[in-house]
């Protein structure tokens, strides 16, 4: 009870943070004035590079001949893999990324020079100059493919809880199925760049749109064969990212350091979007089998499940991503007893890897297909399935054995079902089926539950460091990297609060190796999780000394002290900030510390598929309705209202950004974005005239977000959750109603829709059930 | 003669004599101003984070029009205002769109956002798009892509900014800039290079017949939405250009009593209240061709000239009965538009022979015209299936009408746009209320179209769809309401909708 009302009285005394603040950059970016790498004023003697691939995807390099490239306008230097000093190879975990092919070709279009040129035309131009000869082998393109081949590039992988066959055996119900899930492009409106500007002693400064530049930084290094502090990385601000620019900016930023190594010129790159598209990696696609036990009233006994993913031809980030699908097949139900496999399928294509859910979603599709199958086969509303099997009190261990400690999610689906007026409009919704052959409409409330952290528990951990000047003025650093999701402007309310001063004293820096080291990337939705509290500490450090400092100065206790309002309140009086900061300097106060921050609680045993992975769930629910045009597959989503919990909003307008943005993209993934490869391994869908995105009309007309009002359990910063990743799989609703709305044309047959629910696919799941 | 181009650049007449034809305005911007506020994307015209404000006369109107800069070359803003991103702020004071979309957080990464509020703001500045509602904004910024934030705020922005009638610093200027633009107009032929190698603007039809004539190698450019491409992906080296856009003549638009003539360089915007006037659906369909950047540029006769098998206008056309008015040296040709798309990427056009006017006839009595775009995305994308249908029925009564006369054209099923001629011949003496005597024809697309398998369907689904698409037509024209039959698009208001 007391801890509660020191809560109420913490929370009342805030002034920074919990308010909708707009984004740091926003006044520049709707100037043209925020400074991306591209714009960055460009070096006296500046070169460009391109890069040049092979013509197959996979089989032997035979030769390169490039002597029309070395003779073509404008052109100072080709480099290949001998021109590399240190290691050819940009892979973040298995070391099987090279930066040029030297023999062993991968995937259509793999790099295998690049030419250095005066201007980025010129370079682009004396690229296709080359005459690159291979013997071309076989290659898989497809999962399919490489299940057929036995193509691996990981170990498999298993989650099991209790006996599942024999909990299935047992069941009263069983359905089986198969589910097909496309990959994704991140398409980030900026596309990969990279500006690499040499320094004395072989030193190196580069300028990239990148999620990681600790990783950069290590990788160049290795690359270049300097010591790692000889390479520094800044990055200011990212158009996009949604984990494209973790592991895939690396390739670029490493051939602009090496160029500018060589050449010793400042080199930039920066790839066209059909060149972005076709080289570097997308979300994982998924074809997945599962069978599902239950019970007369749907409560599910057990289920199993086999996913295989397309990792493409090495390993980036796959073995975390696939992991993260098994731990989220549960999705937001209990599972009695459970087999979750994971199969890393190795294909000639690009190197699939991190985006926005990381693996979750496919997952989470699986848990909420075998739903609909139950509901299907039981004649039973879907949603109340869906309730029936949420975890709740005795069924609160996941299959990977972690406690669920803070499930909202009965009291969050009640109220969104309440919100969204589900019964009623379902009703509505069966009405106007009845009375229309052409359009069907379609309906679906879905939860989800996303673990928040690394996996890999090292990750968990930030840095930041933060200056006080003596004019009172505030620069902040911290590990986070700003991609549009708003980290700098909820950090920097993180240190305004802690110094009692308005958000816009704190100066925000560009993200800089030199200034954090040995960062995480920014992912797993952890940015502000982490890199605020290593900010409040760092922001803490100081304001303690500063506490000290005045206690003694004014001679009061230090618990008479407190920062607000840009003043700090001694005793009976009260001074400007910038005064006190004024008087500590002249009494030698240190105004400067680092801070630092690991995640508690969190432990993980990949032996035994057993631990806490995750420090906390963040919960959501969203109901969709779309109509269906069953004679074409076109569709159109009609209305969705969305409840989602981020705990004590740091910065509820960033939030809500982060959900719709979210949501929207999730939305694209599951319906227009579809990725199509020919046989030959080329990918066909390389530009945004063939790959869709949602665009504005997409955006269903009458679209309902609401915030759950609750904080967070865990002593996260401010109580808040992180918001990056867990919307976008809200989308699945979209997905569901889609289903919904085709098997409203047979109820005795599942719908076997697969994703993306283009309108052939559509077409298609609408043939299968009423033929 | 005039060896330069010009054009109007805050406040000051800027002069371009030595650029190279394939020169794009975002590189002018980029890399000879380094004015970076306006980003490159794509570099194909599909996102819209190089939009960019031309400010011209069109006739005596002074308007606002949003291109993307990336596929438009330098030569092609020959007598306009450029305004970029960087422009609208005036003594620290940001535009009513940019403060609009900073105060309802309508950015997240930044890098859309030049590209949008360049939209927003040519959308506040036109006054024909007012009200401005959810759906104009909608339209209007189809051609704009956001990764981020999901569009909400950027909408919402859009409609607390075009709330009120334009008054900026823009609008004040309007006069001055009127008078220096029209300053600028004249009806010089440009030509700025060499034989070998030029840039050329003719200004007569004349000229522009002799100069091909003369030069059959030269690449004509309209809109340059497609031709753009082939410099900025396919690095083609394009040493001969004509640009058609200053060609007196060419920007004419009949509308008589029997038919609207489109000159060769009348935009899709332009031509889009004709469009939409002759039938709803072809107002819908313009309405989904691309997005407002590319319809301010592309024009009706570059999308029939260029002979691609996934055009969305030429079945409609086709279907329409249009004509097609060429010219080669002074010699004039007319022929029906089918006839001019003869195979994969072949068209019925002699070298120096260009198009010089589309003709589409209005609708006799009895007739009446559907047409159905499908494609993955509904805004600003290429069709998988276009299906265009245009049937007379005998009588007046449409229950129990008998179809006399049948014109279908699809695209996406052949290498050409085509008409599909007997699903037309077995429609003829079918009445659309007896179902049985429609299935012979339905199932006869089979024997009009072999579509592909491509990346936007498999032929399986091309077939499926073309046939599901007759029946909608059949069953539109027969009196089922567009609110039965469609997901969008719909022909009556909502308010006849059923409950």
């Amino acid at each position: 009870m007391s801890l509660q009302l020191d809560r109420r009285s913490e929370e009342l005394r805030l002034r920074v943070v919990r308010r909708p603040l707009r984004h740091d950059s926003a006044a520049k970016h709707v100037a043209g004035s925020a400074t991306f790498v591209d714009d960055i004023r460009e070096p006296e003697g500046l070169l460009h590079i391109a890069a040049g691939g092979v013509p197959a995807a996979s089989g032997q390099l035979l030769g390169v001949d490039l002597a029309a490239v070395r003779a073509a306008p404008g052109v100072v230097a080709v480099l290949t893999a001998a021109d590399i000093p240190g290691k050819n190879d940009v892979g973040p975990v298995v070391h099987d990324d090279p930066v040029f092919v030297e023999s062993r070709i991968e995937f259509y279009g793999q790099v295998v020079f690049a030419v250095v040129a005066t201007t980025r035309e010129q370079a682009r131009r004396a690229a296709k100059l080359a005459k690159v000869a291979a013997a071309v082998g076989t290659h898989c393109v497809s999962v399919d493919d490489a299940l057929a081949a036995g193509s691996h590039i990981l170990p498999d992988c298993t989650f099991r809880k209790d006996d599942s066959a024999a909990a299935l055996a047992a069941s009263a119900h069983r359905v089986k199925g198969q589910l097909r899930i496309g990959g994704q492009e991140h398409f980030y409106l900026e596309g990969q760049v990279s500006l690499a500007i040499p320094g004395e002693d072989g030193d190196m400064l580069i300028h990239t749109s990148t999620q990681h530049p600790s990783e950069m930084q290590h990788l160049i290094a290795g690359m270049l064969k300097v010591p790692v502090s000889a390479v520094t990385v800044e990055v200011r601000r990212m158009g996009g990212a949604f984990g494209g620019k973790e592991t895939q900016a690396a390739q670029w930023a490493a051939l602009a350091a090496l160029a500018a190594q060589i050449t010793g010129r400042p080199c930039k790159i920066r790839l066209d979007r059909d060149d972005d598209m076709c080289l570097t990696g997308k979300r994982h696609d998924f074809l997945s089998d599962y069978e599902v036990g239950f019970d007369a009233e749907g409560r599910i006994q057990a289920l199993e499940t086999v996913m295989a993913s397309r990792c493409g031809y090495s390993a980036d980030l796959s073995g975390a991503i696939n992991d993260r699908a098994m731990f989220h097949a549960d999705n937001a139900y209990f599972l009695p007893a459970a087999t979750i496999t994971t199969k890393r399928m190795k294909t000639n294509t690009v190197s699939n890897t991190a985006f926005r859910g990381f693996g979750g979603p496919q997952g989470m599709m699986v848990a909420e297909r075998a739903i609909d199958e139950i509901a299907w086969a039981l004649k039973l509303d879907p949603l109340d399935v869906r309730k029936r099997n949420l975890y709740g009190e005795g069924r609160d261990i996941t299959p990977y054995g972690m406690l669920v400690e803070d499930n909202i999610l009965p009291a969050l689906l009640d109220r969104c079902e309440v919100t969204s007026d589900y019964r009623a409009r379902r009703r509505k919704i069966a009405a106007f089926n009845a009375q229309n052959g052409a359009l069907k409409r379609g309906m679906a409330l879905n939860p989800v539950k996303f673990g928040i952290s690394f996996t890999t528990t090292h990750l968990n951990q930030a840095g930041a460091l933060v200056h006080v000047y003596q004019d009172g003025s505030i620069h902040l650093n911290h590990g986070g990297t700003e991609m549009g999701q708003g980290i700098y402007i909820k950090v920097a309310q993180v240190v305004a609060e802690e110094f009692g001063v308005d958000a816009d004293r704190v100066k925000i820096l560009a993200t800089s190796t030199a200034k954090v080291p040995n960062t995480s990337a920014t992912a797993a939705s952890s940015g502000s999780d982490i890199n605020g509290w290593a900010a409040k500490n760092a922001a803490g450090a100081i304001k303690e000394r500063l506490i000290n400092f005045a206690a003694g100065a004014y001679d009061v206790v230090p618990s008479q002290i407190e920062f607000r309002d840009n003043r700090v309140f001694i005793g009976n009086q009260s001074v400007p900030f910038a005064e006190l900061i004024r008087k500590a300097y002249l009494a030698r106060v240190s105004l400067s510390s680092t801070g630092f921050y690991k995640t508690p609680k969190i432990h993980w045993d990949p032996a035994t598929g057993k631990g806490r992975p995750f420090f906390y769930f963040a919960y959501g629910a969203a109901c969709s309705e779309v109509l269906v045009d069953v004679t074409t597959g076109e569709m159109k989503v009609q209305r969705v209202d969305i409840l989602h919990d981020v705990g004590r909003s740091l910065n509820p307008a960033v939030d809500i950004g982060q959900i719709e943005g979210g949501f929207v993209q999730g939305m694209g993934w599951l319906t227009t974005e579809e990725l199509v490869f020919h046989a030959d391994g080329r990918l066909l869908t390389h530009a945004p005239s063939t790959y869709k995105i949602p665009c504005a009309s997409d955006v269903p007309e009458h679209f309902n977000i609401a915030l759950w009002d609750g904080a967070n359990r865990e002593d996260t910063i401010y109580r808040s959750k992180a918001v990056g990743e867990p919307p976008l799989m809200l989308a699945i609703s979209v997905f569901a109603a889609i289903a919904d709305a085709i098997h409203s044309l047979n109820p005795d047959k599942a719908v076997p829709l697969d994703a993306p629910a283009t309108p052939e696919s559509i077409l298609r799941a609408v043939q299968a059930v009423t033929s | 003669m005039r060896g330069e181009i010009r054009i109007l650049r805050r406040g000051e007449v800027v002069k371009l004599s030595g650029i190279s034809p394939t020169l794009t305005l975002l590189d002018y911007l980029r890399l000879t101003e380094r004015a970076t506020g306006t980003k490159e994307g794509c570099a194909e015209g599909d996102c819209g984070a190089c939009t960019v404000v031309l400010r011209r006369l069109r006739g005596e109107r002074l308007v606002y029009e949003p291109v993307n800069a990336c596929i438009l070359f330098a030569g092609q803003v020959d007598g306009c205002e450029i305004i970029t991103v960087e422009d609208l702020a005036r003594d620290g004071t940001l535009h009513p769109v940019q403060q609009a979309m900073v105060d309802l957080h309508g950015s997240q990464c930044g890098f859309c956002t030049p590209g949008f509020v360049m939209a927003l703001f040519a959308l506040y500045h036109r006054a024909d798009t007012r009200p401005v509602d959810r759906q104009r904004v909608n339209d209007w910024i189809a051609g704009n892509l956001c990764r981020c934030t999901g569009y909400r705020p950027i909408v919402d922005a859009a409609l607390a900014a075009c709330a009120e009638t334009a008054n900026d610093w823009f609008s004040t200027e309007e006069p001055d800039v009127r008078r220096t633009l029209g300053d600028l107009k004249d009806s010089e032929d440009i030509f700025i290079g060499t034989r070998e190698r030029f840039f050329a603007a003719p200004a007569s039809i004349t000229a522009l017949a002799k100069l091909y004539f003369s030069h059959p190698d030269a690449t004509l450019v309209a809109g340059s939405t497609d031709v753009g491409l082939w410099v900025t992906k396919q690095l083609r080296d394009l040493p001969k250009m004509i640009w058609l856009g200053r060609v007196k003549g060419l920007e004419e638009i009949e509308d008589r009593r029997d038919a609207v003539s489109f000159g060769a360089s009348v935009t899709l915007a332009e031509a889009m209240p004709y469009l939409a006037a002759l039938d709803r659906d072809l107002g819908e369909l313009t309405r989904r061709f691309a997005g407002t950047q590319v319809r301010m540029a592309a024009t009706v006769g570059g999308n029939i000239a260029n002979g691609s098998p996934i055009g969305d206008l030429p079945p409609a056309l086709i279907a329409l009965g249009a004509t097609l008015g060429l010219q080669r040296g002074d010699r004039p040709r007319t022929l029906p538009l089918e006839s001019y798309f003869l195979d994969y990427g072949k068209q019925d056009r002699a070298p120096g022979e260009f198009v010089r006017v589309v003709r589409i006839p209005k609708f006799g009595e009895g007739e009446h015209f559907r047409c159905y775009k499908i494609s993955k995305r509904f805004d600003s994308d290429i069709s998988a299936v276009m299906g265009a249908f245009k049937l007379r029925l005998d009588g007046t009564r449409i229950a129990g009408a008998r179809i006399a006369f049948a014109r279908i054209a699809f695209g996406g099923m052949a290498a050409i746009p085509k008409r599909a001629r007997t699903t037309e011949k077995a429609l003829i003496e079918t009445y659309l209320d007896r179902p049985d005597t429609l299935e012979e024809a339905i199932e006869a697309l089979a024997q009009d179209f072999s579509p592909i398998d491509d990346l936007r369907a498999s032929a399986k689904y091309r077939l499926d769809a073309a046939r599901a698409l007759l029946r909608r037509a059949l069953a539109e024209i027969g009196g089922a309401s567009t609110r039965r039959t469609r997901v969008v698009g719909f022909r009556e208001a909502a308010d006849v909708a059923p409950a």
